[in-house]
């Protein structure tokens, strides 16, 4: 803060009676366009390609591809999120998904390390690489575009100094059951009638994740109403816990007639769980929010700027370790171009996903769903047979075309 | 041709909510220095921002008329294009280029769309000789002080062929003998027959160098003194800029006073741009629990510079001194270790500084301490919102409910969620800047009833305010501050607008007035 505002400037002029955020009423339901867009948004465009695809978006092995296929970025979305959230980026990601597979291969390839003490050490070795560009952002005052530019270059070069030009493989196969694999039929199948045969074991957890979703939300409803806060009314939402509730039992339904639950599936489920709850209910959480949407206020409400940017690195670097063994475990084998412009993935997914450019906005199941949205995209386009560069121009045109809409809903809202 | 070269009449402007002009006149002789003063938010910059075209003509009533013709400039382009020019507050310079760049910025000597470095270079150092600076026109600006810069600023102005120069507080950050070399210059200017229109606080720098003086208040136009011919002084002028009643502004209050609360001892702050330049000088102040005490000073005097420097070191390079809360020494090095010691630091631009404008008013009043709502790092956002609920009730800020955006909020109810921030971190001593600008009549007095009630609580407030009848319809006692020093204390009864005003206004002092 070196400079001081001037203090014979006009006034500000009085502001615009109060209001809440922009709303617009459906079906007799209000809502908040510039939050529930994106989600819309989403069912639109699965409906579409459900349509031109003639249902094959939708079919038990296609909706396990598009999961697993879609794991690492969705990951890395998360970390992605939260940076942008607190007005950084992170254009460093495909490099460090790139080295840290490489270092992940050499350790349990080259190495023979057991499986989990070399992906505990690859993680850490994210972590480090967090470290190393927070410092730089955070303490040492460079840009994050400057500094993840750099790490780019930097770790693609690591990347090829420790494997060369060849890839290094095979992964030992738990990590590959983690990238690839299934949930074991542990208690047997079950007919559904016209569908056929589906696994016990998933549908019990589909159920019990449906049920404890339901419980959660109506403890949550159940407390604000004892706080006399606005709720909406029950039919609302009993409405949207069953829509919920059957978008998640469909999917389920569809993975456990194909070939049970994907291990990255149910590790993605636990991540987005977790990282919801620190960006809603944990003081770290809410701090990144605070720094996003106005620095010069967080640092004069005695929020510690520098750290916790420097963490958001810090994760994000082990984010996308993670993400670096899936892919490398998928592929079965870690190689030099890994995780090429995945960066340019997660920023976009962020942004579809309702992140706003200035930050200060966004929410993880919103970077999912930007996620997947383009996971849809990139599944159902192949599906009809169209060719890669309309595939990329349809992902430009939504992007485009997703932070226009979100810029002019802020407009609108401040009118 | 008449004898003026330029005459406003009757200008009126106004902002939503505010009037900022009415029915200003002003008439400035061909070949003089007029000089306009008043106290902050009087209406100088505004006036000058009209004249100039920044609020183009239709945005605000009334006419102007430049060497006999009636302008309506639609913008800065207009006016500098007949001779018009305003030099800001805040240089306009961009450090990274040249002397002769600068001085040829959107007016660049060139030919067939290349520009023609010899004759640029060339026609700057002619420049140069003229404002008296010795520098190499292709020395970058970064490299030379803030004085100099103003002279290149002038240079600026004079190679737009400039026939009326308006400078806005020019000398505000330059040292003595800078300021006399600029006045030296606006001398000369005057002989070769240019019309300076200057705007400034140093009342013995108006004396020295302006031929009238027309005087501000209140955004209206009091009166026009001529410099040579009455017999004025800086007293005259002083009780010009303040010559208003306090009216029933402020909530009737008795003070209960007692024990120190809050106290800096030659504390000493030196500007993080410039290290060499001290901002404040050694300071010393006290608040005591249940007191509410002002400080006064002119832009520029560095009342924001001492508050945030004491706020965990928000400001400035080279701290020196030492705070002491309820009598014991206490180290302030971050913001937290501020709020720690209960201390808050309310900052005069709400906006920039006070609040995430995209976020409701549960969560910013929960910014400054939301450890308190948390347990092991968890937020019981329940608890958030029954206390945001609290606040919005107590403070009366008028919103549907604490989950509105505060971007959208009034002023005043902006102002009331950064007082519920402060007042939620349970600080004992509130330190409010400005805690009233650009909020209405009404609103204002709602604050005052919150700070009074803050210091029947026993708090210790400390309130930073360029209006001197909020300072003495609300203080118990009131400091001066005046170029980094504090140069008076008054009491409640001591303390007159003309009394702060002279202090406000000393340059060499340190002779308080007990």
């Amino acid at each position: 803060m070196s400079s001081i505002s001037p203090t014979d400037v006009p006034t500000a002029p009085a502001g615009p009676p109060p209001a809440g955020p922009a709303r617009t009423r459906v079906f007799g339901v209000s809502l908040n366009i510039r939050q529930s867009g994106i989600y819309i948004a989403f069912a639109l465009i699965v409906v579409l390609f459900a349509v031109l695809t003639d249902g094959a978006l939708l079919q038990p092995q296609n909706i396990s591809n598009l999961i697993v296929q879609n794991s690492y970025i969705l990951i890395l979305s998360i970390g992605m999120i939260l940076i942008i959230i607190a007005g950084h980026i992170d254009l460093s990601v495909g490099s460090v998904v790139a080295v840290t597979g490489a270092i992940a291969a050499v350790l349990m390839v080259d190495y023979g390390i057991p499986w989990p003490v070399a992906l505990l050490i690859t993680l850490v070795a994210g972590g480090v690489i967090g470290a190393w560009q927070g410092y730089w952002i955070a303490y040492f005052g460079i840009p994050a575009f400057i500094v993840t530019l750099a790490g780019m270059l930097l770790f693609r070069a690591l990347t090829l100094t420790v494997l060369g030009n060849q890839g290094i493989g095979p992964f030992p196969d738990p990590v590959r059951t983690l990238s690839n694999g299934f949930t074991d039929g542990y208690i047997g199948n079950i007919g559904l009638g016209a569908l056929g045969g589906a696994d016990l074991f998933s549908l019990i957890i589909g159920v019990v994740a449906v049920g404890g979703m339901a419980l959660s939300q109506w403890r949550t409803r159940t407390a604000r109403l004892g706080y006399r806060q606005a709720v909406d009314p029950l039919p609302v939402f009993l409405l949207k816990i069953v829509a919920a509730a059957a978008v998640i039992l469909f999917v389920v339904v569809q993975l456990a007639r194909f070939r049970n639950l994907p291990w990255v599936l149910v590790l993605l489920t636990l991540l987005v769980l977790a990282y919801s709850l620190v960006t809603t209910r944990a003081v770290f959480g809410r701090q990144i929010y605070a720094i996003g949407g106005n620095l010069q206020a967080a640092v004069l409400s005695g929020i510690k700027v520098k750290q916790v940017v420097f963490w958001l690195f810090v994760n994000m670097g082990v984010l996308a370790a993670l993400a670096g063994v899936i892919f490398a475990g998928r592929l079965n084998q870690a190689g030099p171009t890994a995780g090429n412009t995945f960066e340019l993935d997660a920023i976009a997914a962020a942004f579809i996903g309702g992140a706003a450019v200035q930050g200060g906005v966004g929410k993880v199941v919103g970077a999912i769903t930007g996620g997947l949205i383009m996971g849809v995209i990139n599944n159902g386009m192949s599906l009809i047979g169209s060719p890669s560069e309309r595939v990329m121009l349809v992902k430009g045109v939504v992007l485009l075309a997703a932070v226009a809409f979100d810029v002019w809903a802020k407009r609108r809202a401040a009118q | 041709m008449s004898d003026h070269i330029l005459r406003m009449r009757e200008i009126t402007k106004t902002f939503p909510g505010v009037r900022a002009l009415q029915d200003v006149n002003l008439s400035v002789r061909r070949g003089e220095i007029h000089a306009i003063c008043g106290e902050n938010g009087a209406g100088k910059s505004t006036l000058m921002k009209v004249l100039s075209g920044v609020y183009p003509h239709g945005s605000y009533d009334g006419e102007i008329t430049f060497d006999g013709e009636e302008c309506r400039f639609g913008g800065i382009r207009d006016s500098e294009q007949r001779g018009v020019v305003i030099i800001h507050q805040e240089l306009a310079l961009c450090p990274q280029l040249s002397i002769a760049e600068n001085i040829f910025l959107g007016n660049e000597r060139s030919r067939r769309g290349l520009i023609d470095w010899n004759r640029t270079n060339h026609e700057a150092a002619r420049l140069l000789e003229r404002v008296g600076l010795r520098e190499h026109p292709v020395t970058t600006v970064s490299d030379i002080g803030v004085g100099k810069q103003q002279l290149v600023e002038i240079a600026k102005a004079l190679a737009k062929e400039v026939r009326l120069l308006i400078l806005d507080e020019p000398t505000a950050a330059l040292n003595d003998e800078d300021s006399a070399h600029l006045l030296d210059l606006l001398r000369g200017l005057r002989a070769e027959g240019i019309t300076c229109v200057i705007i400034s606080h140093k009342l013995n720098e108006i004396a020295a160098v302006a031929d009238r003086v027309t005087i501000l208040r209140d955004g209206r136009s009091i009166e026009t003194l001529d410099m040579r011919a009455d017999d004025v002084t800086e007293d005259r002028i002083i009780s010009g800029m303040v010559g208003r009643d306090l009216e029933h502004r402020f909530p009737p209050h008795e003070p209960s006073i007692g024990e120190e609360a809050f106290r800096i001892e030659d504390w000493t702050v030196h500007s993080p741009t410039q290290r060499d330049r001290v901002v404040v000088s050694k300071a010393n102040l006290s608040v005591r629990h249940g007191e509410i005490v002002g400080l006064a000073g002119l832009m520029g005097a560095g009342r924001t510079e001492l508050a945030m420097s004491v706020f965990g070191r928000s400001y400035g390079v080279g701290i020196s001194g030492r705070v002491l809360r309820d009598g014991r020494p206490v180290e302030i090095r971050t913001v937290r270790d501020a709020i720690t010691h209960g201390i808050a630091y309310a900052t005069e631009d709400r906006k920039r500084y006070g609040l995430n404008l995209i976020e409701d008013i549960k969560r910013n009043i929960s910014a400054a301490d939301l450890g308190r709502l948390a347990k092991r790092g968890w937020v019981d956002d329940n608890e958030e919102f029954r206390v945001a609920e609290e606040y919005r009730r107590d403070m009366n800020i008028k919103a549907p409910s604490v989950l509105s955006v505060t971007g959208k909020l009034s002023g005043g109810n902006q102002q009331k969620v950064v007082l519920s921030k402060w007042i939620f971190t349970d600080a004992d001593v509130l330190i409010l800047d400005e805690p009233t600008r650009g909020i209405d009549v009404g609103a204002k007095y709602e604050i005052y009833s919150i700070i009074n009630r803050l210091a029947d609580a026993g708090k210790a407030v400390l309130v930073i305010s360029s209006e001197l009848p909020e300072l003495l319809g609300l203080c118990d006692r009131i400091y001066t501050l005046s170029a980094g020093r504090i140069t008076g204390e008054l009491s409640r009864h001591e303390a007159t607008q003309e009394r702060l005003m002279t202090l406000m206004t000393t340059l060499n002092s340190k002779d308080p007035a007990r």
